[in-house]
């Protein structure tokens, strides 16, 4: 359970979230889309406290993320998997290492067992073999499988994808939003999903929240946001620019 | 139009500011410093990285820079006043206070300083420190602690280094470009010798390496900006780094001598 109130960010004198309120249910797969530049990635990056707010209040199962220390965030965070727009790997450790790496510092695992987690998430995702890989070595789609990877290791309750099919051709954007479905058809996932792309909204958000202007603009059914008479909406779904 | 007049104040504001993020950061890194055993493999692998690879360029800079103390020393002895086994002197007390310790920093200024604030920068720009963060692990002590404590380690070796190589470059050169034998110069070398200023020069380049280091550091974590930022950042951390050496090199000179 995500609550959302008041939420304000501006960067000097940007304002790029202005009084955002939302909550996301447990379970929820909830679709956040919106011009680039919107503040989606900031919006998402205030919900695990890497982005400090001006105003409001995150509550993450129902504790306050925004006056947390670094300690309680920690905690907060293991039961939290983030993949990163472009997959954000550490590029001096290999694929293996980058997902081994949460799972010895938050886990009791012995090696062995941490050994086979690695093996276990990146099949998941359809790279097994690729343990001894450098993320330079990669595509940009399969680093972005491996962000997935390494976030699903931890077996997070909550999962954000920042732009997780961006800039993918189109068969590896759908195995990526099949991947989401997979995760999400668990039960036992939230996921926060943040995009630009209404295919990956129809795919898999089973409710989707639109970003304009720092505002929430709409908050509705993927469905809805389809039949939208709303020129902003509508300008955004069928990305006809000459609309408003 | 007025704008450039308030350029000398908004320069001013932006370096206290600068300032006032490093203090912050550098303190949020000695409140890790006492779990340093955590991240003692990563400070294994910075020593390598930062040491062990740079004592080929070290041994090279300070190998000529002794030799040249040599040989315009004795340029300066032509005159037939001082008598030539004094060079040892001269090459010893240069090399011990001053060469090898100011050599040894700017070439690890280029070396080690840039090689940080890029690493570190693009770590940034990538959202790698993100990641870290969001997997839990505290980017401060993951990334900064390990490097500036390899360096406080390695550069007093790699100052002990240079010492020998710059004393051996300025016996070599004298040897060769004037009429003193190896004896002679080493009594040079022993008639001025002073266990003290061996101490210095380490202690020298211990401020020096922590100051390397902790401004890329600081540079590289607060890049943004793309791979422009990450430029940046490599560029300001080579000058801000050459200014704090010679600053530092001056200020320790006059507490400690
Ligand atoms: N750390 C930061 N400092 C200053 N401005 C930022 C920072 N992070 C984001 N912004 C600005 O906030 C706005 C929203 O960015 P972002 O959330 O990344 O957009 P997007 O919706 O495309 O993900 C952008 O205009 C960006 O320039
Ligand atoms: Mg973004």
């Amino acid at each position: 359970m995500i609550e959302v109130k008041n939420l304000s960010k501006s960067f000097g004198e940007k304002g790029v979230l202005s009084d955002l309120n939302f909550s996301v249910s447990h379970g929820q797969s909830v679709a956040i889309v919106g011009k680039s530049g919107a503040g989606k990635s900031v919006l998402l990056k205030c919900l695990i406290g890497l982005v400090k707010p001006d105003e409001g209040t995150i509550y993450v199962d129902n504790k306050l993320i925004n006056s947390m220390n670094f300690g309680q965030l920690q905690e907060i965070r293991s039961n939290i998997g983030m993949v990163f727009q472009f997959g954000a790997l550490f590029d001096s450790m290999t694929v293996g290492e980058n997902i081994s790496l949460a799972l010895q510092k938050l886990t009791k695992l012995s090696s062995d067992e941490i050994k086979e987690r690695v093996y276990n998430s990146l099949e998941e995702v359809d790279m097994v073999n690729t343990e001894d890989l450098m993320p330079s070595e990669l595509s940009g789609g399969m680093k972005k499988r491996v962000g997935i990877a390494r976030a699903i290791a931890i077996k997070p309750a909550y999962l954000f994808y920042d732009e997780p099919t961006t800039g993918l051709d189109p068969v590896m954007t759908d195995s990526i939003n099949r991947l989401i479905l997979k995760f999400q058809d668990t039960g036992e996932v939230t996921s926060v999903i943040i995009t630009h792309e209404m295919r990956t909204v129809y795919d898999v958000a089973d409710r989707v929240l639109l970003l304009h202007g720092g505002e929430i603009w709409f908050d509705g059914r993927p469905e809805e946001i389809k039949n939208s008479d709303d020129l902003v909406v509508q300008q955004f779904v069928t990305g006809n620019s000459t609309l408003v | 139009m007025f704008r450039f007049l308030f350029y000398p104040a908004n320069l001013l504001i932006d370096s206290l500011e600068g300032v006032g993020r490093y203090v912050e950061l550098m303190a949020s890194m000695f409140r890790s410093i006492f779990s340093w055993h955590k991240y003692l493999s990563l400070t294994i692998d910075h020593l390598f990285h930062i040491g062990v690879l740079s004592i080929p360029i070290v041994i090279l800079t300070s190998l000529f820079s002794g030799m040249v103390t040599s040989v315009q020393a004795a340029y300066q002895f032509e005159s037939g006043f001082v008598p030539n086994w004094f060079v040892g002197s001269i090459v010893g007390e240069s090399v011990l206070l001053e060469l090898a310790p100011m050599m040894t920093a700017l070439v690890m200024t280029g070396r080690i300083g840039a090689t940080i604030a890029a690493e570190i920068g693009t770590m940034r720009v990538s959202e790698q420190i993100d990641a870290l963060e969001s997997l839990s692990f505290d980017p401060v002590s993951f990334l900064i602690l390990p490097r500036i404590l390899a360096a406080a380690i390695m550069f007093p070796v790699l100052i002990i280094i240079a010492d020998c190589f710059g004393i051996i470059g300025g016996l070599f050169a004298a040897v060769n470009a004037m009429d003193v034998s190896s004896l002679e110069f080493i009594r040079g070398l022993r008639n001025w010798f002073r266990p003290f200023d061996a101490w210095f020069g380490l202690i020298k380049g211990l401020f020096f390496g922590v100051a390397i280091t902790s401004i890329a550091c600081y540079q590289g974590y607060y890049t943004s900006g793309g791979a422009t930022g990450v430029g940046k950042s490599t560029t300001a951390t080579v000058v801000i780094s050459c200014v704090a050496i010679v600053f530092l090199d001056y200020i320790l000179a006059a507490i400690l001598l």
